[in-house]
């Protein structure tokens, strides 16, 4: 449902991506791995129209490179960015509806359903999101992008930072999310949610796609591994 | 001495509500672009043209509605067919348009309507004293022009803090970049706002022209108090402004109303001059005809002394 052919980016005069490929099936999940800086972020960003394309990308059939981000959003994109721009002066229950692309909540989520799901972000309903510890803000960004019902979701290195205990919410968050029928797009550098979740997993490295495979063939190559991915 | 102070207040108010409905269109418009808008003060000015022609025909009250409707609207299209190609070229060009829209405007507004004062007067039905205390009458149009301030402003603070337009204004101006990949129409919420903010712009040209005189130079007479108290607020902030405006509109109707001169003033400090003193000018200088230059003078104490303004946030 989401093909990408030949995506090239530019910053400037830096030629970032040089020609990727890759897609996503309906309720995939498919993991897009590689070591700091080979463009994945730029990736994705390049997917919601933050960064010029030059190249083509399809969304159910249709080609939306060019088009502006909220026109993207609209055709049911979501993207969770990794800096987890939550609006730190707006409450909890503010940034959810922010994440609505409407007055009324329809569509595979609501408010309420998130609160009893994630306990922590319903007793902080009325606090502003700028308080919230770093798990938290996580969870409430997926949230939000959620609240706009998505049929596809790309979320950039949700893991980074968190503890053990939280990664492992962020990873039942992302089996829930695919059990509804959402195809996710999961930005990862460490390998370890990726492999347990994944259907399919794409490996960058400067800017292009190196490697395709299942977390079953990526673990037996040894050579991929130690090349794009080990530190 | 009591009856001054009471109306030398709720002139202030009526100034600094005034200002205020300057100020605040003026820091929206701000906190989105990263630029000030020069051409802020000839919207008020258009409002108060449209208006007094609009009067000429329907009378007062069709003025008041369809005058600030018509500036917004041309905002609006400033906005979408002006600023947002020039945003392309940076700041600096920004600033250069909005220059350039003031300069045009001002000459616009002399060619259609000529350079001499108009004589748009307030409706004859507030043409009462509200009240009289001490001897004193309060106009019912400065007491329309306190109400319809706040009514509005109520408004708006209502919209924007509870509504989710409200929310979503309020996160577009800080986070643009996020709330179009959320799937809301940034580029038409920008629109909007300046829109609304150069209504209100129009809207304060509209109930201040009959109290201050419609002339092509009231843009630039109310204009450079307009941008000292987006300073003083802190740019960006609109509880700022709104402090700084009735600051500077209660400061200059004190000013005004007190007939204190300088060698009282200094006599106050404990310094005593002779009358021969080579700086003997300064004496004939009392407290009225110094208001003008108060907002300039706390302009220059604020930025000495808290140089983001008095609820401005540090560059980050
Ligand atoms: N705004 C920018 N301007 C210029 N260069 C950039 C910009 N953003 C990223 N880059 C460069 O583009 C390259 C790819 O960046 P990208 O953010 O896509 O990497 P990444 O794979 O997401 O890695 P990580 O998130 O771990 O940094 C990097 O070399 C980076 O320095
Ligand atoms: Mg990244």
């Amino acid at each position: 449902m989401l093909e990408v052919n030949d995506l090239h980016a530019y910053y400037g005069k830096s030629h970032i991506l040089q020609g990727v490929n890759f897609n996503v099936q309906e309720g995939e999940i498919v993991s897009l791995l590689g070591r700091n800086g080979v463009g994945r972020s730029t990736t994705v960003k390049t997917i919601m129209g933050e960064v010029a394309p030059v190249g083509s990308i399809k969304f159910k059939g249709e080609e939306i490179a060019g088009k502006n981000s909220f026109e993207i959003a609209h055709l049911g994109l979501g993207y969770v960015p990794e800096n987890r721009d939550i609006f730190p002066t707006l409450t909890v229950q503010q940034n959810l509806v922010l994440g609505m692309k409407s007055n009324k909540s329809q569509g595979r989520w609501d408010i309420e359903e998130m609160f009893r799901m994630f306990p922590n972000l319903g007793e902080r309903a009325e606090v502003n999101g700028g308080v919230l510890s770093g798990g938290e803000q996580q969870m409430l960004c997926m949230c939000r992008t959620l609240m706009g019902d998505p049929d596809i979701i790309m979320i950039d290195e949700p893991t980074e930072g968190l503890a053990p205990k939280i990664v492992e919410q962020v990873a039942l968050l992302l089996q829930e999310i695919a059990s509804r029928g959402v195809a996710i797009l999961l930005v990862e550098q460490k390998l370890s949610i990726a492999l347990k979740i994944s259907h399919r997993l794409y490996v960058m490295g400067h800017g292009k796609v190196v490697y395709e495979g299942t977390p079953d063939s990526l673990l037996q190559a040894d050579d991929v591994r130690a090349e794009w991915l080990e530190v | 001495m009591l009856e001054i102070f009471i109306f030398a207040t709720l002139n202030g108010l009526v100034t600094g509500l005034l200002l205020f409905m300057l100020a605040s269109g003026l820091t929206l418009i701000f906190s989105m672009m990263g630029v000030l808008n020069f051409a802020h003060a000839s919207f008020y000015m258009l409002g108060a043209y449209f208006a007094y022609s609009v009067s000429l025909y329907f009378g007062f009250w069709m003025g008041l509605i369809f005058a600030p409707l018509i500036v917004g609207v041309l905002g609006a299209v400033v906005e979408r067919y002006g600023l947002r190609r020039v945003h392309q070229s940076g700041h600096v060009a920004e600033l250069v348009f909005t220059f350039g829209l003031a300069f045009l405007i001002e000459e616009a507004v002399q060619f259609f309507w000529g350079p001499d004062t108009k004589n748009y007067q307030a409706p004859d039905i507030l043409d009462f004293p509200l009240f009289t205390l001490f001897g004193q009458e309060f106009s019912a149009y400065r007491g329309f022009m306190i109400g319809i301030s706040l009514s509005i402003f109520i408004t708006l603070y209502h919209i924007l803090t509870r509504s989710r337009i409200g929310i979503i204004i309020q996160a577009a101006i800080t986070h643009p970049n996020t709330v179009a990949n959320l799937g809301h129409n940034v580029p038409l919420i920008f629109m909007g706002v300046f829109g609304v903010g150069t209504a209100l712009a129009g809207l304060a040209g509209v109930i201040a022209g009959p109290v201050l005189t419609t002339f092509p130079g009231m843009s630039i007479a109310l204009g450079s108090i307009v941008f000292v108290i987006v300073v003083i607020g802190g740019l960006g902030s609109l509880a700022g402004a709104f402090i700084a405006s009735l600051l500077i509109g209660l400061l200059q109707s004190y000013a005004i109303a007190s007939d204190v001169g300088m060698p009282e003033l200094l006599n106050l400090l404990g310094l005593e001059f002779e009358r021969s003193h080579p700086l003997n000018d300064l004496w004939t200088l009392n407290l009225p005809r110094i208001a003008p230059i108060l907002p300039f003078l706390l302009l220059v104490l604020v930025l000495i002394f808290r140089p983001t303004g008095l609820l401005g946030k540090r560059e980050e």
